[in-house]
C-alpha cells in the first residue's frame, strides 16, 4: 500500500540516508497508519486546540467527584504540579532549546519565597494575591540574573553552570538559617536542614483555599491560564523566533533575530512559571524542605518534558500524567506488581510478532518457572522457602512460579546485576537466539522483581525504572512520544 | 558563631601546608575525573553526566577487591600488592563499564539531536546511582586506614603528609604522564586525535571510529575508577551518592582547564582541589559553602576565558 513511502532508515550509527525524506512525510505516514494508534492520531489531528485542551480539562474537572482527598492529592494535585513545572521547563528546553539543569532551583525559590512572605516560621502573613506576584517576579529576575552570565555559553557549558546553580541553591537553603548580616545580626531565612514550616495556605482576598479539592481546582484554573498563554506565545513572533534559535542559533542570528534577548526571555519565563508553581506547592505542602528541590526532582521534570516530546504542549501533559501516576501506583507492592507485569505483558504483545513466537515465549516462560520450582523444591528447598510480598490473586499465582529464597536480599542483588547484563545481551542478539535468550531473561526479571525490587518500590526501584525509561526512550524515540522528529542537516 | 576574621597563611604555616597537601590530593582525584570528561567531550562533544557515577562504582569495586583480599585489618597479601590489585580491579571494571555505557546509551544516539544523548546520560547516571543504592545499600563503606596508613611523614616543622596522600599524588601524576604519552606517541592516540579533530574525515581515512570511541571511554572510565580507589584510600569512606558532586567538580576542573585539553584537565583538577581546600580553611563558613566558592570560580573563569585556561578558542566554520 505504501509503496511510495520511504522505509524507516535503519543504519542507526551512521549518517542516515533518506532520513530527512522519511521525517518530512510524517503526516502522510500518520494518515495511512492503521490500527487504534492510527485512528487516535487522526482524531487528535482533527481536533482544534481548545478541543484538545478540553479533552484533558473535562475529565480532570470531574475527577474530584469520584475520589477521596488522598487519592486526589496524590494523583490529581501532583500531576497538575508536574504539568505546570513541565510547561515552564518546556519554554526553556523545548521552545528555546537551552539545557537548563538548574530549573528546579526556581521551583524551590518559589516555595521558599512564598514561605518567607507568608508563614508562621517567618512571622509574615501576606495575602496570596500580593505574595505570589512578588515571588513570580523575583523568580523571573533571578532567572534573568542566571541567564546573564550564561547566555554566552554554548549548550553544554550552560548545562553545567545551571546544574551547579541548582546545587548552590540547595546548599544555600540548607545553611541559610544562621546567616550573619553585618547590621541585622542573626537571621533565620530558610530554617536550614529542617526546612521552612507552617507556610500559610493560599489566601486570595480573604478566601482561603484549604481543602485538597479547592487547591486542585485552583491548580486546574492556573493550568488553563498558563497553557493558553504558552500556546499563544508559541504561535507568536517570539515563539517562531525561539524555534529558529533552537534549530540553529547561528542561522537565527544571521537572520537578525536577537538571540541573546530571546535566551534571557526564555530563561526568565521558565523561571517565573517554576516560581509560580513553587509558591503554590509551598502553600499546599505547608512547608518547604531542601531535599525536595534536589537532582531527583530535576530528572523527574526532565522525564516529563522529554517523555512527552520537547516542544509539544500536549506532550508535557501526557508526560506528567505518566511520570506522576506510574510511580504513585508503584508505591504499594500490590499495585506495583500489577503495573509492572501489566507493562511487561503489554510490551511483549506489542513487540513480539508473529503471535506463534509470542505464544512460544510465554509458554516456555511459564513452563520454565514451574520446572525450576519443582527442581528447587527437590534439591535445594531453601530456594523456595521465602514468601512473596504482595497479597491477592496475582501474587499467589506468582508465588508458585518464581523461586523465592529464604534470604532474598543477597541473591536478589546478584540476580539484579546478572539481569542487567542479560538485558544488554538480549538487545545484541538477533533472530532465533534473541527469542531463546528472552525466556530466561524474562524469568530473571520476575525473580529480581519479586525478591529485590519490590522491597524498595517507594525508593530506589522507582528511580531505577525512571532512569532506565529515559535511556530506553532516547534509544527508541529521541523526539519523545508526541514530538516530531527533526533532522539535523549537516 | 563564626566571625568574618580571616587567618592569613603567614599567621599559621601549619594550617597552610595541611590545606595545600589535602588540596593537592583532592586535586589529583578531580584531575583524573576531569581527564575522562575532557577526553569524551573532545571526541564526541558529549557531556557524560554518568562519569561521576562510574567513579563511584570504581570506589566500590576497589572496596570489594579489598574485602575480598581479607579486609584492611588483615590483608592476605602484602599491602602494596593489595593496593595494586585494588587499582587493577577498579580500573578494569570501570573501563568495561564505560565501554558498555557508550555502546548502549550513547552510540545509538550519535546522529540524534544534541539533547538526546545528554538526557540518556542523565538516565545512566540516575540508573547507576540507584542501582548502587539497591545493591550496595545506603550505608557508608569504610576503606579503613590500617592498610597503608601509619604515622604521617613530615618535612620540617609544618609539612605533614600521609602515605595514601603521597601515593595518590604520585599515582595520578604517573597516570597522567602515561596518558599524555599514549595520546601523543601511539597509534591509537593518533587515531583519537584525528577523530576528535574531525570524525567524518577520520572515518574516511580508514580509522575505525567506533573502536576509537570505545577505547576513549575505556581509558577515561578506567582513570575515573583509579580516582575512586584513591579517594577511598585517602578519605576512608565511600557511599552511593559520592559520584554526583565529584563528577560536577571533575567537570568544573575540565572546563576551567580548557575542555578537550589533557594538560588543561590536570591543571584544572589541581586548581579546583586547591581552591576547595583553601576555601575550607580561609573563607568565611568555608566548609559549608566550599561548593559555592568553587562554583563562583567556575563562573569567573568562564566569563573571563570561555575556552578555559589552556584551551584554544574554537572557531566555528559554517
Amino acid at each position: 500500500m505504501a509503496a511510495d513511502l520511504p522505509e524507516r532508515p535503519d543504519a542507526r550509527d551512521r549518517p542516515r540516508v533518506g532520513v530527512d525524506e522519511w521525517v518530512a512525510q510524517v503526516e502522510t505516514r500518520r494518515e495511512r497508519a492503521g490500527g487504534l494508534t492510527g485512528i487516535a492520531w487522526r482524531i487528535w489531528d482533527a481536533l482544534p486546540p481548545f478541543g484538545r485542551l478540553g479533552l484533558f480539562v473535562m475529565p480532570a474537572a470531574l475527577f474530584p467527584l469520584f475520589t477521596g482527598s488522598n487519592t486526589l492529592s496524590r494523583f490529581g494535585v501532583f500531576t497538575l504540579l508536574y504539568v505546570l513545572l513541565g510547561l515552564g521547563l518546556n519554554i526553556v528546553v523545548g521552545f528555546a532549546g537551552l539545557l537548563d539543569l538548574g530549573y528546579v532551583a526556581f521551583y524551590g525559590f518559589g516555595a521558599y519565597g512564598y514561605g518567607v512572605l507568608a508563614s508562621g516560621h517567618s512571622g509574615n502573613h501576606w495575602q496570596a494575591e500580593a505574595a505570589i506576584p512578588i515571588v513570580v517576579l523575583a523568580a523571573a529576575v533571578l532567572g534573568l540574573l542566571l541567564g546573564l552570565p550564561s547566555r554566552r555559553l554554548l549548550g553544554d557549558y550552560l548545562a553545567i553552570v545551571t546544574l551547579f546553580f541548582g546545587q548552590a541553591f540547595v546548599t544555600f537553603v540548607n545553611n541559610a538559617n544562621y546567616i550573619n548580616f553585618p547590621h541585622f545580626g542573626h537571621v533565620d531565612l530558610t530554617g536550614g536542614a529542617n526546612g521552612l514550616d507552617q507556610i500559610d495556605p493560599l489566601d486570595f482576598f480573604g478566601y482561603r483555599l484549604v481543602s485538597t479539592k479547592q487547591n486542585f481546582y485552583f491548580l486546574l484554573v492556573a493550568f488553563v491560564v498558563v497553557i493558553t498563554a504558552l500556546y499563544f506565545a508559541n504561535e507568536s513572533r517570539t515563539g517562531r523566533a525561539w524555534r529558529a534559535l533552537r534549530e540553529d542559533p547561528l542561522a537565527a542570528e544571521a537572520m537578525s533575530i536577537p538571540v541573546n534577548r530571546l535566551k534571557l526571555m526564555a530563561f526568565s519565563f521558565g523561571a517565573a512559571t517554576a516560581g509560580f508553581t513553587g509558591a503554590i506547592y509551598g502553600a499546599i505542602h505547608t512547608g518547604a524542605f531542601p531535599g525536595d528541590y534536589d537532582i531527583g526532582l530535576l530528572i523527574t521534570v526532565y522525564a516529563v518534558v522529554i517523555l512527552g516530546g520537547t516542544g509539544s504542549l500536549a506532550g508535557v501533559v501526557l508526560g506528567a500524567i505518566i511520570v506522576n501516576c506510574a510511580p504513585e501506583i508503584l508505591r504499594t507492592p500490590d499495585q506495583a506488581g500489577w503495573l509492572f507485569y501489566g507493562a511487561l505483558v503489554l510490551a511483549l504483545v506489542a513487540r513480539l510478532r508473529p503471535w506463534p513466537r509470542l505464544l512460544a515465549v510465554v509458554g516456555s516462560l511459564v513452563a520454565l518457572g514451574f520446572a525450576l520450582r519443582a527442581i528447587a523444591d527437590a534439591v535445594w528447598p531453601r530456594m523456595t522457602a521465602g514468601s512473596g510480598e504482595g497479597a491477592g490473586l496475582a501474587a499467589r499465582v506468582v508465588e508458585h512460579w518464581v523461586l523465592l529464597p529464604s534470604h532474598p536480599e543477597k541473591m536478589g542483588n546478584f540476580a539484579y546485576v546478572i539481569l542487567i547484563a542479560a538485558i544488554l545481551l538480549v538487545t545484541q542478539l538477533r533472530g532465533i537466539w534473541r527469542t531463546i535468550a528472552l525466556v530466561p531473561t524474562l524469568y530473571l526479571v520476575a525473580f529480581v522483581w519479586e525478591n529485590r525490587l519490590i522491597q524498595e518500590v517507594a525508593g530506589a526501584t522507582r528511580l531505577i525504572l525512571l532512569g532506565a525509561l529515559l535511556i530506553a526512550l532516547m534509544n527508541a524515540r529521541p523526539q519523545g512520544l508526541m514530538g516530531t522528529a527533526r533532522v539535523e542537516i549537516v | 558563631m563564626t566571625t568574618l576574621a580571616v587567618t592569613w597563611p603567614w599567621e599559621n604555616w601549619g594550617l597552610f601546608f595541611d590545606l595545600t597537601v589535602s588540596g593537592l590530593t583532592l586535586g589529583s582525584v578531580y584531575a583524573l575525573i576531569a581527564l575522562g570528561y575532557s577526553m569524551v567531550y573532545g571526541i564526541l562533544k558529549l557531556l557524560n553526566f554518568a562519569h561521576g557515577d562510574v567513579y563511584m562504582i570504581g570506589a566500590f569495586l576497589g572496596y570489594f577487591a579489598l574485602s575480598g583480599l581479607g579486609g584492611p585489618a588483615s590483608p592476605s597479601l602484602a599491602s602494596w600488592l593489595v593496593v595494586t590489585l585494588m587499582f587493577l580491579a577498579s580500573m578494569l571494571g570501570c573501563g568495561v563499564l564505560g565501554v558498555v555505557i557508550e555502546r548502549f546509551a550513547y552510540r545509538p544516539l550519535r546522529n540524534a539531536p544534541r539533547i538526546a544523548p545528554l538526557i540518556s546520560a542523565l538516565g545512566v547516571s540516575f540508573f547507576l546511582q540507584n542501582s548502587a543504592l539497591l545493591v550496595f545499600g545506603a550505608s557508608f563503606r569504610d576503606y579503613g586506614t590500617d592498610l597503608i596508613g601509619g604515622n604521617p611523614y613530615h618535612i620540617g616543622q609544618n609539612l605533614f603528609f600521609s602515605v595514601p596522600q603521597l601515593l595518590t599524588v604520585i599515582a595520578s601524576v604517573a597516570l597522567m604522564v602515561a596518558l599524555t604519552l599514549l595520546v601523543a606517541r601511539t597509534r591509537i592516540g593518533k587515531a583519537m586525535r584525528a577523530t576528535s579533530f574531525d570524525r567524518e574525515a577520520a572515518e574516511m581515512m580508514g580509522i575505525d571510529v567506533d573502536r576509537v570511541i570505545a577505547s576513549t571511554f575505556f581509558i577515561g572510565s578506567a582513570l575515573a575508577g583509579a580516582a575512586g580507589v584513591m579517594f577511598g584510600l585517602v578519605f576512608g569512606q565511600i557511599y552511593h551518592f559520592m559520584g554526583f558532586l565529584a563528577g560536577l567538580k571533575g567537570f568544573t576542573a575540565a572546563v576551567i582547564g580548557g575542555i578537550g585539553s589533557i594538560p588543561g584537565a590536570m591543571l584544572g583538577g589541581f586548581v579546583v582541589g586547591l581552591a576547595e581546600s583553601y576555601a575550607t580553611g580561609y573563607l568565611p563558613q568555608g566548609s559549608t559553602f566550599k561548593n559555592l566558592y568553587v562554583f563562583s570560580l567556575l563562573i569567573v573563569v568562564i566569563l573571563v576565558r570561555p575556552s578555559g585556561l589552556l584551551g584554544r578558542a574554537d572557531i566555528k566554520k559554517v
